[in-house]
C-alpha cells in the first residue's frame, strides 16, 4: 500500500481533478507517451480533465495512466557493453582511445603477465600438493588489471577472492603471495587463512573473507568514512555474478545509493558461480540492470578488453567523486578455468564453449595485439618477459617453502586487541598438553 | 545370534504408505515390538496432516519406547569400534569423485549391521552395498524422494550433483522441478524452503557449507523454529530439513571448518542431527526428512569420503532423540557426535589399553538430546568426558555438563570434562593444534579417572 505523501504540494488522487496539476517532468511524459493520447480519449467519455499526475511516497511525481499493461522486462532495450578495443586488439573505429602512455600500458601487461605466470604455477603446485588450495584468475586478467591502473593507490578495496591483480598492481610481490598461500611466518594474514585470501592494510586492500558479499555493505560503509573525512578517494568493491544474488548485495545497494556514497561496484560476471550459470542465478539484463531500481549509475564493461576497464573504471570513479555517488558497474568476462582447485568444470560445461572463449577472446592476447600494434611490444620482448616472471614466481614458491611457519602460540593472539584471560588459559592447557604428549605432534606447526 | 528385525507402523492411519523399519537391538525385537505398540507410544503418534506421507513424532516415541528398548546388555564392551569405518582416503576436497568411484557398487550378501554402528545395531534387512557417507546421503535423499513425491531437493550447485557429490543423478532421476540449483543466497534457501514446507511438502534444502549457514540465521531462528508455536499450530514447517557440511578437513581454515551446532542447540523449535557414519547418516536423514518438525542435519564433511559401510539399501529410519551407546565401559563416560566420535573411538582404545574402561555415547541428536540415556551411564561410571570441535565457551559440551551435575550430582567422582576446540577462530595452520584430538580426549578421560 502506497503512503500518503505529506508534503503541501501533494495531488491526492481522488482530489486531482480539483487541484492544480504539476508539471510533468520530461522523463515521465517520454516513458508514458504512447499512453497519453488514449488516456484522453478515454478520459473524454467520462471527464473533463482527468488527472493527469500524482504524488507519492516521497514527493515522486508519477504520471497517471488507465492503460493497463504489466510491463515485460524482454522488451526493455540491452544495456550495451562498453568496448575500446575488438577481439583482435584493434581501436574500434568511433572509440575514444584512453591516453594510457606506455609505460602505463606496459606495466598493465607485464602485470598481467606475471598474474597468468602466478596462476599457472601455483594451480600446479596444488596439483602437487604444495599448497592446500588455490583459485586462478584465468581469463579475468584485464578485468582486475585495467580497472587496478584507474584507480588511486589509496582507494580502499574490498574483494571477493578472484580479484590478486588489484593487490599485484599495488606492487605486493610475488613472494607476498606465495606466502600467503604457503601460511608462514611471513603471511601478513599469519597462516589463519586459507591460500588466496589476501589482505594488505598498506595497499589499502582489506583482507579477503570467504563468505559470499559481506565485503559489499562493508564497502559502502567504509565509502561514507573516506566521504565524511573529506578524502579524495573512493571505496571501490569487486564480486561475482553468483554473490550479487546475496541479500548483502541489495542491502548494500540501498544504503549507497540513500547516504550518496562514493562507492564504486564492479561485478566480475563470468558466467558462473561454481557450477551454476548465470541462467539460473538471474533474469532480466544481467547486474547492471537494478542499478536504475536503486537510483544508480551504472556501466556495462568489456570485462576483457584492459582499455575499456581503465577508461571505465576512470570514469566511474570520476562520477563517484565529483557527485559523491555510487556507480554499479557490470563487467562481461568469462571464467576460463575452473571454479577453484577443488573444482572440476568439466561436469558442468562444455569444452566447446571454453575453448571459443579462450581462442576469440582471450584478454592478454587482445591487449598483447594492442601493444604489439602500437609497436611498444613485440613476441621476442614477450619470451623474456613471461621467461622472467616463471622464473622468479618458480623462486617465490620455493622461498616461501623454506620459511618457517608462525608461531604456535600466535594461534591465541588477535581474536581481540588484548588476549583475553580464557584464552591465556586455554594457550597455557595447550602447552601443558603438548609436554605431556612430547612427540605425538612431530612435524606440526612451529 | 540371529537377529530379528521388528517393524512399526508407518502411521496410524489406514492405508497409508506400508510399514517402515526401526532400529532395533539384536536379541530384543520382540519385547521391542510390542513396546512400540504400547497404548502410551500410540498416544504420541500424530494423525496425518494431509493424505500424503503422515510424520510421527518419532523422536518422542523413541526416547521412551526405544532407549527402553535396547537394554545395554546388547552392546558387548569394545565391540564396534575395531570394525569401524575403514579410512579409504583423506582428502576430502569438494568435487573430487576419484574415491568415490571405488566406494559405489560392492554389493554386500547379508543384512547390514552397520560396521561402527552400535554394537549389533540392526539397521534394515535386505541387501547392502558398500558405500561412503555422500553415497549413503545420495541414497537417502533418492529414498526420500521416491517415498514422497513432494519431496523437494536445492540449493547451490545441487542440480550437478553438488560440490560434495551429494546430490549426484537426483535431477537426472527425479526432474529439475524436484531437483534445482537455487540462486547463491542463502536467506533465500532458508526462507523458500520455509514456505514450501509450509504447504505440507517436504523441502530439502542444501546450504553449501555449514559456515555459510549464517545468512539463513535469521530464516532459521527466528521463522522455521517459531513457525508452528507462533500460529498456535496453524501453520508448520515440519517439512524442512537443512543440510550443511561442517566440521575440519585438515585444511579448511575459518570458513570451511566450522561446527556451529550450538547455534542451532540454543533455539526452540529446531531439532539439530550429526551422524557419525554412513550406515546412521542414511537412517537420520531420511527420520530427519520424515520428522514433522524443522531439522537441521549436519554431514561431518571429513567422513563424505573416508567412513565407508556397508550401508542397507533399504528404507530405514534411525529415531530422532535417541543416543547410541557405541562402546560399553564401567570407569568413565565419554559423550560426542559427528565426526569427533571417530576420535574419541581412537581415545577409547588408548585408554583400553591403559586399563581404563570406558563407555562412548554418540548423541546423534543434538537438540533434543537423549540425556536419559547420558545419565544411566554417568550413574555407573562416575565420570563425563564430552567432547566437540566447536569451541569450548557456550559449545553444547556445557549443556551436557551442566545438566548431568544436576541429575548425577551425587554419582560424580570427578568434574565433567570437556574437550574442545579453543575460543578462537578455526585456524589453518594451527589446525593440528586447534583440534580436541586423540590425545587431548585421552588425557582428559585420564585426568578424569586419577581425579
Ligand atoms: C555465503 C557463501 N555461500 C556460499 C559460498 C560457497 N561459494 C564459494 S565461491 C561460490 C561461487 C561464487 O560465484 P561468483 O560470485 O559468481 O564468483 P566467481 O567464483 O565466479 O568469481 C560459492 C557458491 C560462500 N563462499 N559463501
Amino acid at each position: 500500500m502506497l503512503s500518503l505523501p505529506l508534503s503541501t504540494r501533494c495531488v491526492r488522487p481522488w482530489a486531482a481533478a480539483t487541484q492544480k496539476l504539476p508539471k510533468v517532468t520530461k522523463s515521465t511524459t517520454s516513458h508514458m507517451s504512447s499512453a497519453g493520447s488514449e488516456t484522453t480519449r478515454a478520459a473524454a467519455a467520462t471527464r473533463d480533465a482527468p488527472a493527469k499526475v500524482g504524488v507519492y511516497a516521497g514527493g515522486k511525481e508519477m504520471p497517471f495512466t488507465s492503460i493497463l499493461r504489466i510491463e515485460d522486462p524482454d522488451k526493455l532495450p540491452v544495456w550495451p557493453v562498453f568496448r575500446v578495443l575488438d577481439d583482435d586488439g584493434s581501436v574500434r573505429a568511433d572509440a575514444v582511445e584512453p591516453k594510457l602512455g606506455k609505460e602505463t600500458a606496459l606495466k598493465m601487461y607485464g602485470n598481467m603477465v606475471r598474474l597468468e605466470a602466478m596462476d599457472d604455477i601455483f594451480y600446479n603446485a596444488q596439483r602437487q600438493g604444495r599448497i592446500s588450495f588455490y583459485l586462478q584468475s584465468a581469463g579475468e586478467e584485464a578485468l582486475q588489471m585495467g580497472g587496478a591502473a584507474a584507480l588511486d593507490m589509496n582507494d580502499m578495496a574490498f574483494t571477493q577472492y578472484r580479484e590478486p591483480g588489484l593487490l599485484m598492481w599495488r606492487d605486493f610481490g610475488v613472494q607476498s603471495f606465495a606466502d600467503q598461500c604457503l601460511s608462514n611466518i611471513s603471511d601478513l594474514g599469519k597462516g589463519r587463512q586459507m591460500p588466496v585470501h589476501y589482505g594488505s592494510k598498506e595497499l589499502h586492500y582489506q583482507t579477503v573473507s570467504s563468505p559470499l558479499g559481506t565485503q559489499i555493505p562493508q564497502a559502502v560503509g567504509a565509502g561514507y568514512a573516506l566521504k565524511l573525512s573529506g578524502k579524495d578517494n573512493i571505496a571501490v568493491c569487486y564480486f561475482g555474478d553468483g554473490a550479487a544474488s546475496e541479500g548483502d548485495f541489495h542491502a548494500a545497494l540501498a544504503l549507497a545509493a540513500t547516504r550518496d556514497v562514493p562507492v564504486l561496484f564492479v561485478c566480475r560476471n563470468n558466467g558462473y558461480a561454481i557450477s551454476t550459470s548465470v541462467a539460473d542465478q538471474y533474469r532480466g539484463d544481467g547486474i547492471v540492470s537494478r542499478a536504475p531500481g536503486y537510483g544508480m549509475h551504472a556501466v556495462r564493461v568489456d570485462g576483457n578488453d584492459a582499455l575499456a576497464m581503465f577508461a571505465a573504471t576512470a570514469e566511474a570513479r570520476r562520477v563517484c567523486l565529483s557527485q559523491k555517488k555510487p556507480v554499479l558497474m557490470e563487467a562481461m568476462t568469462y571464467r576460463l578455468g575452473h571454479h577453484s582447485t577443488s573444482d572440476d568444470w568439466s561436469r558442468y560445461r562444455s569444452s566447446n564453449e571454453v575453448k571459443q572463449w579462450k581462442a576469440n577472446h582471450h584478454p592478454i592476447r587482445r591487449f598483447y595485439s594492442y601493444l604489439e600494434g602500437k609497436g611498444w611490444w613485440d613476441s621476442a620482448k614477450d619470451r623474456v618477459l613471461r621467461d622472467r616472471e616463471r622464473r622468479s614466481v618458480l623462486i617465490a614458491l620455493e622461498t616461501a617453502e623454506r620459511k618457517a611457519k608462525p608461531s604456535l602460540g600466535s594461534m591465541f593472539e588477535d581474536v581481540y586487541e588484548v588476549v583475553p584471560p580464557h584464552l591465556q588459559e586455554q594457550k597455557h592447557q595447550l602447552y601443558a598438553h603438548l609436554e605431556r604428549n612430547a612427540g605425538r605432534y612431530d612435524g606440526a606447526g612451529g | 545370534m540371529s537377529p530379528s528385525v521388528a517393524r512399526c507402523p508407518r502411521s496410524l492411519a489406514a492405508g497409508s504408505a506400508g510399514l517402515r523399519n526401526v532400529v532395533l537391538s539384536a536379541t530384543s525385537a520382540s519385547s521391542t515390538g510390542s513396546r512400540i505398540r504400547s497404548a502410551s507410544d500410540s498416544l504420541l503418534l500424530r494423525p496425518p496432516r494431509s493424505n500424503r506421507e503422515p510424520r510421527r513424532q518419532r523422536w518422542t516415541a523413541a526416547s521412551k519406547g526405544g532407549a527402553l528398548a535396547r537394554p545395554r546388555a546388547l552392546h558387548p564392551p569394545g565391540f564396534p569400534n575395531r570394525r569401524a569405518s575403514s579410512v579409504v582416503d583423506n582428502d576430502i576436497d569438494e568435487d573430487d569423485d576419484s574415491v568415490a568411484a571405488g566406494a559405489h557398487g560392492t554389493k554386500g550378501a547379508s543384512a547390514a549391521a552397520g560396521p561402527g554402528s552400535g554394537c549389533g545395531t540392526r539397521y534394515a534387512e535386505g541387501p547392502s552395498t558398500r558405500m561412503n557417507l555422500f553415497t549413503a546421503v545420495n541414497a537417502g535423499l533418492r529414498t526420500a524422494m521416491e517415498t514422497d513425491d513432494t519431496a523437494i531437493v536445492f540449493g547451490e550447485d545441487v542440480a550437478f550433483g553438488g560440490v560434495f557429490r551429494c546430490t549426484g543423478g537426483l535431477k537426472e532421476q527425479f526432474g529439475p522441478d524436484r531437483v534445482f540449483d537455487s540462486t547463491l543466497c542463502e536467506q533465500g534457501i532458508a526462507g523458500f524452503a520455509i514456505g514450501y514446507a509450509s504447504m505440507g511438502k517436504t523441502a530439502i534444502a542444501e546450504i553449501q557449507f555449514a559456515d555459510y549457514i549464517f545468512p539463513a540465521f535469521d530464516q532459521i531462528v527466528n521463522e522455521a523454529a517459531k513457525f508452528r508455536y507462533r500460529s498456535g499450530d496453524q501453520f508448520n514447517c515440519g517439512g524442512l530439513t537443512i543440510r550443511a557440511p561442517c566440521g575440519a578437513v585438515g585444511h579448511g581454515g575459518h570458513y570451511h571448518s566450522q561446527s556451529p551446532e550450538s547455534y542451532f542447540a540454543h533455539t526452540p523449535g529446531l531439532k539439530v542431527v550429526m551422524p557419525r557414519n554412513a550406515t546412521e547418516a542414511k537412517g537420520l536423514l531420511l527420520a530427519s526428512v520424515r520428522e514433522p518438525d524443522p531439522v537441521i542435519f549436519f554431514e561431518p564433511k571429513i567422513l563424505y569420503r573416508t567412513s565407508v559401510e556397508d550401508v542397507p539399501d533399504g528404507d530405514y529410519e534411525v529415531p530422532l532423540g535417541v543416543a547410541d551407546v557405541m562402546r560399553e565401559g564401567t570407569d568413565v563416560t565419554l559423550v560426542g557426535w559427528g565426526a569427533q566420535l571417530r576420535v574419541m573411538s581412537e581415545a577409547c582404545d588408548d585408554a583400553e589399553k591403559e586399563g581404563i574402561s570406558c563407555e562412548l555415547i554418540d548423541l546423534r541428536t543434538i537438540l533434543p538430546w537423549d540425556f536419559d540415556t547420558v545419565s544411566r551411564s554417568v550413574k555407573k561410571t562416575g565420570r563425563l568426558v564430552v567432547s566437540h570441535e566447536a569451541p569450548r565457551t557456550g559449545g553444547f559440551a556445557a549443556e551436557v555438563a551442566a545438566d548431568m551435575q544436576e541429575r548425577c550430582f551425587l554419582h560424580l567422582e570427578a568434574p565433567v570434562q570437556r574437550v574442545c576446540g579453543y575460543d578462537t577462530p578455526f585456524p589453518l595452520v594451527f589446525e593440528k593444534f586447534y583440534v580436541p584430538g586423540r590425545f587431548k580426549v585421552l588425557d582428559a578421560v585420564r585426568d578424569a579417572v586419577n581425579y
